[in-house]
């Protein structure tokens, strides 16, 4: 096994050792990202020369004994919608393409605090809104399974870059599906927090009541790791919640006992591929061979999740991107060409909402205007009751399955997408089927609770098909441990793609 | 007013900065003044990323003067988003409160000291917290130009201080106006600069007209830009002149045309159109979801309420009611602030005489801080060293027109009254001397014993006039009153 | 609920977006599918059912009002894609 095929916990625990130095193991991730990120796109920037420096830092003063962080020496890639300062950061649209936050995020504080080795951004959906990671204004990234599909998104360059062995650790956001979906996708271990486990300050808002950062590797010990370290208050967050973040990669490796698992018949309903079908009922049933007890539940509202999420997520996101408007930073559209349009259709419109206009139709691409539309129409008088009302209304009624569920389950056992990867540019032109992509992975999202995605699975072409736990709020260290348990019985999360 | 073939109708919304030292959702200074752009942060620039935080000070400062205002405080109250595009809100919207306000249901109680109106209680619907916006800065001269933002200001908290259509009058918005500023000075929660900005108001106005069809109500019009008392006055009269005016000739009535918002020109003395052309406002209000709600007990409100001291209404009441002033006099030294309504305390206190208190203190005291410019901490007589003086006037050691001129030494000289009155080489004249010298005045006088005799008092001012001669120090009043009860014995 | 071309343009506006003929009917087509989709709530009765804004139930982060250091002008202005010495520059506002 290669280094950069380790686990982030062996790799650790090498570091500690003092058999590997923290500028080796960056110096394998950039030449493995140098080999085969021209074929996978999962980078939008490396940042060769602060990784290394970075990590020789880390090394030097380890060496001198001197204390070192939680994840001293190890890499992480992180999506390119944390702001970091000084630092482009982009969120994968046109729009910010030369902001320099004067900033950072706060688990960017963290993951420095920690002596994480920041390794590069990672490529996404812009402003985190799609499936699929096609919506990048600057590229799209392909799945390393097989690289004329999709990875998934809006993380798709943070799970590639994962399952490419590009990095040990990476971190993403899911605000409806958006990390659960590409680490299954991709076959790696994706974690989507209880909303408000881990601060949002400096995350570049998509839909604020519901994003939420998480981390993603390849086992779920990694992701203990690293969700260690992003989780806990943050004062600077109001609705980051004030409690202690445990230990999670201590507890990780104790299995549950007594664990009731609950399935939602109606997950495996029309639509849904046989093969995930197949492979999800496999892993219930090796979680019953470890001794959990499965029940069979209802979420009666999980229906309407996706027709919640498409209220409320554009309404929220609509006011979120009125930021975007060409005045304190960002894009512009050129003001000559401004004043040439208004001469030319002869409108009564100001320059300045001309300008407004333009910048907004040129800086952002296409499926970031149609929610903007969606959400700005859904606020509008007169369509308020009717639909962004009855979302929280129905959002309410979502929560409230849950809450009857983990009343009787300690997690809910599922799939986390209908089918596996599919073709780059299959569903571009039908905005609704992209969007029913996220059928699984809402309402956790619209309800708060954490949710976990992990690999259970291939299907007959080789593509990794995901299985997800979710847990009540605030309960990842049982979610962590539960699916370990899974991971301890299984080997898909050892496979990789062959990329040359 | 009452001439008007119309009657005005008038609700004000005040915006109050609130006194804190940080903005309303973030840590940067509210100081004024300061270099454009020096006072942002991430979250006042409306970064990507960034967070709101709410100002703990704000919503309590916001809670107090809701309380003297007599609202309502709901146990829960939450923020909301107000979605417009403007380059002086760096987010795309105002962060304030829509359908759960922090108070609501208020009054305040206005009336004129001119008696240019009936008392009245003016209700107040609701006080909410938002944030202020930043400046935008246009140079008309320069024409085509782009204009200049500066965000110093932008997040400033505010409190929107909405009252019912109560008015009648420009003179009863502009005593509103006096009144709130007055009740905020006396709360300390608000610098009230209507110059600086701390205090502004707008104005939605229309006119109720009596016709041969019953009584119609003009378009509502929203006045902005009114940052003096003054402007408020004027800016509300013109309006109501252009409404009649305007109605004369389309006769359009209310819910015919949309609601209009002009913009007082104070240089102009004329309101002008802020037609926004594009596009009605739809503000797209939905509760703020990087924000919490508040939650407060009826305890946290009750500390708060007994945090409010004496208020103008009370203090008033208590001046005519315990200290015997005319409600005039009361409202003169209340209306000055709290400092001078401790002064006049102290005064009163310790010169022991409440009225004459109340009466130097509406006459000489206030006359000097007006012709110097000065407030009551820069007046130079101590309330103590005043009272030593009243005393002097009430032992009859010191009539009134010399005890002017002894404190117009005092304000020159710092020196104490007694100190003063030495100077001068003020004596008080024996009683039996002052006696014996009017009895000397009325023998030589026949002609004003007869005068007063035949009915004429006034004709003792003769004598007066011959007694100051003979002795400086007499004083008026008592030779006055001696040489008539001499007379009246004769 | 019925959506047409017209509305789009008047929610473009609101929205400050601006969309060519092509575009314009491609944006009213999707969001008339979307809106059909998301119609499927009206099948819920919610009558009873208190509105969800936030994910959880937390109460009062309030801050105290203790200053803290402002950016510097420069960094402030960095990013402005028009800027002079002091502030950030706009086409005329005007109306004010
Ligand atoms: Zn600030």
């Amino acid at each position: 096994m290669s280094l950069t095929q380790k686990s982030a916990t062996e790799q650790l625990a090498l570091l500690q050792s003092g058999e590997l130095t923290s500028v080796e193991l960056t110096q394998a991730y950039l030449d493995r990202i140098q080999a085969v990120d021209s074929s996978v796109g999962a980078f939008l920037r490396i940042e060769t020369e602060s990784a290394l420096a970075q990590a020789a830092g880390i090394d030097a003063r380890r060496a001198a004994g001197q204390p070192v962080g939680k994840l001293a020496g190890l890499p992480v890639a992180i999506k390119d919608i944390l702001c970091t300062k000084d630092t482009p950061t982009t969120c994968g649209s046109k729009m910010l393409e030369n902001f320099v936050p004067p900033y950072n995020a706060t688990v960017v504080e963290k993951l420095l605090a920690a002596d994480a080795v920041i390794l590069g951004r990672t490529n996404m959906d812009e402003f985190a809104m799609g499936s699929s990671t096609e919506n990048s204004a600057y590229h799209p990234t392909k799945n390393p399974w097989d690289t004329t599909r999709i990875p998934g998104g809006s993380s798709g360059g943070a799970a590639a870059c994962i399952s490419a062995d590009m990095a040990p650790l990476s971190v993403g956001t899911d605000t409806g599906g958006s990390i659960r979906q590409p680490a299954a996708l991709c076959g790696c271990v994706g974690l989507k927090p209880t909303y408000g486990r881990v601060s949002r300050y400096g995350l570049i808002a998509f839909a604020s009541s519901l994003d939420q950062i998480g981390p993603l590797a390849r086992t779920v010990e990694d992701a203990a790791l690293l969700l260690e370290v992003l989780a806990g208050h943050d004062p600077l967050d109001s609705t980051s919640v004030n409690a202690p973040a445990p230990a999670y990669s201590e507890t990780v490796n104790q299995p549950l006992e007594n664990l009731t698992l609950g399935v939602v018949d109606h997950h495996f309903g029309e639509g849904i591929d046989p093969e995930i079908v197949s492979a999800v009922q496999k892993a219930i049933e090796v979680y019953e061979s470890l001794g959990a007890t499965i029940k069979h539940i209802e979420m009666p509202h999980a229906d309407y999740g996706v027709a919640t999420y498409y209220i409320i997520a554009p309404c929220e996101a609509s006011s979120n991107l009125a930021r975007y408007d060409g005045v304190h930073y960002g894009y512009r559209a050129d003001q000559a060409e401004v004043m040439a349009e208004l001469a030319e259709d002869g409108s009564d419109e100001g320059p300045l909402v001309r300008m407004y206009r333009k910048t907004r139709s040129e800086g952002f691409g296409p499926e970031v205007q149609r929610r903007i539309m969606l959400g700005t129409y859904a606020l509008s008088e007169g369509y308020y009751d009717a639909f962004y009302l009855k979302a929280l209304k129905v959002r309410r009624l979502i929560r409230q399955d849950y809450d009857n569920a983990f009343a009787e389950v300690d997690m809910i056992i599922g799939p986390v997408t209908s089918n596996p990867a599919f073709a780059q540019g299959e569903k571009n032109s039908d905005p609704m089927a992209m969007y029913l992509e996220d059928l699984y992975t809402v309402t956790a999202n619209l309800a708060g609770v954490a949710g976990i995605s992990l690999p259970c699975g291939f299907t007959e072409n080789g593509l990794p098909i995901g299985l997800q736990l979710q847990a009540a709020p605030f309960e990842e260290e049982k979610l962590l441990r539960a699916a370990q348990m899974f991971q301890t019985a299984t080997d898909f999360h050892t496979r990789r793609p062959e990329l040359s | 007013m009452s001439d008007a073939p119309y009657e005005i109708v008038i609700g004000l919304e005040a915006h109050v900065q609130l006194k804190t030292q940080t903005k309303l959702f973030c840590r940067c200074s509210t100081e004024f003044g300061n270099p454009p752009n020096t006072q942002t942060c991430p979250v006042c620039l409306g970064m990507p990323g960034s967070l709101p935080v709410m100002n703990k000070k704000a919503y309590f400062l916001g809670m107090k003067t809701a309380l003297a205002l007599n609202c309502g405080i709901p146990k829960f109250t939450k923020w909301d988003r107000k979605n417009y595009f403007y380059p002086d809100l760096p987010k795309g919207y105002q962060t304030s409160q829509f359908d759960l306000p922090m108070s609501e249901e208020g009054y305040l109680d206005i009336k004129s000291l001119k008696d240019e109106f009936e008392p009245r209680r003016v209700r107040i619907i609701r006080a909410h917290l938002e944030e202020d916006a930043g400046k935008s800065m246009h140079d008309e001269a320069s024409g085509k130009a782009d204009s200049r933002i500066d965000l110093n200001r932008t997040g400033t908290p505010l409190l929107e201080i909405v009252s019912y259509p109560d008015m009648r009058s420009a003179a009863e918005a502009k005593t509103y106006m006096q009144e709130l500023r007055l009740l905020l000075t006396y709360l300390d929660v608000s610098d009230c600069n209507m110059q600086e900005g701390s205090l502004r108001c707008d104005a939605n106005v229309n006119l109720h007209i009596p016709t041969e069809n019953g009584t119609i109500a003009t378009p509502i019009v929203e006045i902005k830009n009114m940052n003096s008392f003054r402007s408020v006055e004027r800016g509300i009269a013109y309006e109501a002149k252009r409404q009649y005016d305007v109605w004369q000739e389309t006769g359009k009535v209310l819910g015919e045309l949309p609601k209009q918002t002009r913009g007082w020109d104070d240089s102009a003395q004329v309101t002008r159109s802020q037609r926004e052309k594009e596009e009605s406002a739809d503000y797209r209000y939905f509760p703020c979801p990087d924000l919490v709600p508040v939650v407060v007990t009826d305890e946290q409100i009750e500390a708060v309420r007994s945090e409010i001291g004496e208020l103008p209404a009370t203090l008033r009441e208590r001046l005519t009611s315990d200290f015997g002033l005319t409600s005039y006099t009361a409202d003169v030294v209340v209306n000055q602030g709290r400092e001078l309504v401790d002064y006049f305390l102290e005064l009163a206190a310790a010169s022991g005489d409440n009225k004459l208190a109340g009466n130097w203190v509406q006459g000489e005291v206030l006359r000097i801080l007006n012709d110097q410019e000065i407030t009551i901490d820069q007046f130079r007589i101590s309330a103590g060293q005043l009272a030593e003086l009243l005393q002097l006037i009430t032992s009859g050691d010191l009539d009134s027109s010399k005890a002017k001129d002894v404190f117009a030494v005092m304000l020159d000289s710092g020196k104490s009254a007694a100190e003063v009155v030495q100077d001068l080489g003020i004596e008080k004249v024996d009683e039996s001397a002052l006696e014996d010298l009017c009895r000397l005045l009325v023998e030589r006088n026949q002609r004003v014993v007869d005068d007063v005799k035949s009915g004429n008092q006034k004709a003792v001012g003769a004598l007066i006039g011959q007694a100051k001669k003979e002795n400086p120090n007499v004083n008026p009043g008592q030779v006055r009153q001696i040489c008539l009860e001499i007379i009246n014995n004769l | 609920m019925s959506l047409t071309r017209q509305d789009v343009e008047k929610v473009a506006l609101l929205a400050r977006l601006k969309f060519d003929d092509d575009q314009l009917d491609k944006m009213t087509s999707h969001m008339v599918q979307i809106i059909q989709y998301v119609d499927k709530l009206s099948e819920l009765n919610t009558d009873d059912v208190e509105p969800m804004a936030h994910a959880l139930d937390i109460n009062n982060a309030l801050a105290e009002d203790e200053p803290r250091p402002s950016l510097p002008r420069e960094e402030a202005l960095r990013n402005a894609p028009k800027r002079d010495d002091e502030c950030f520059l706009v086409p005329a506002v005007l109306g004010e």
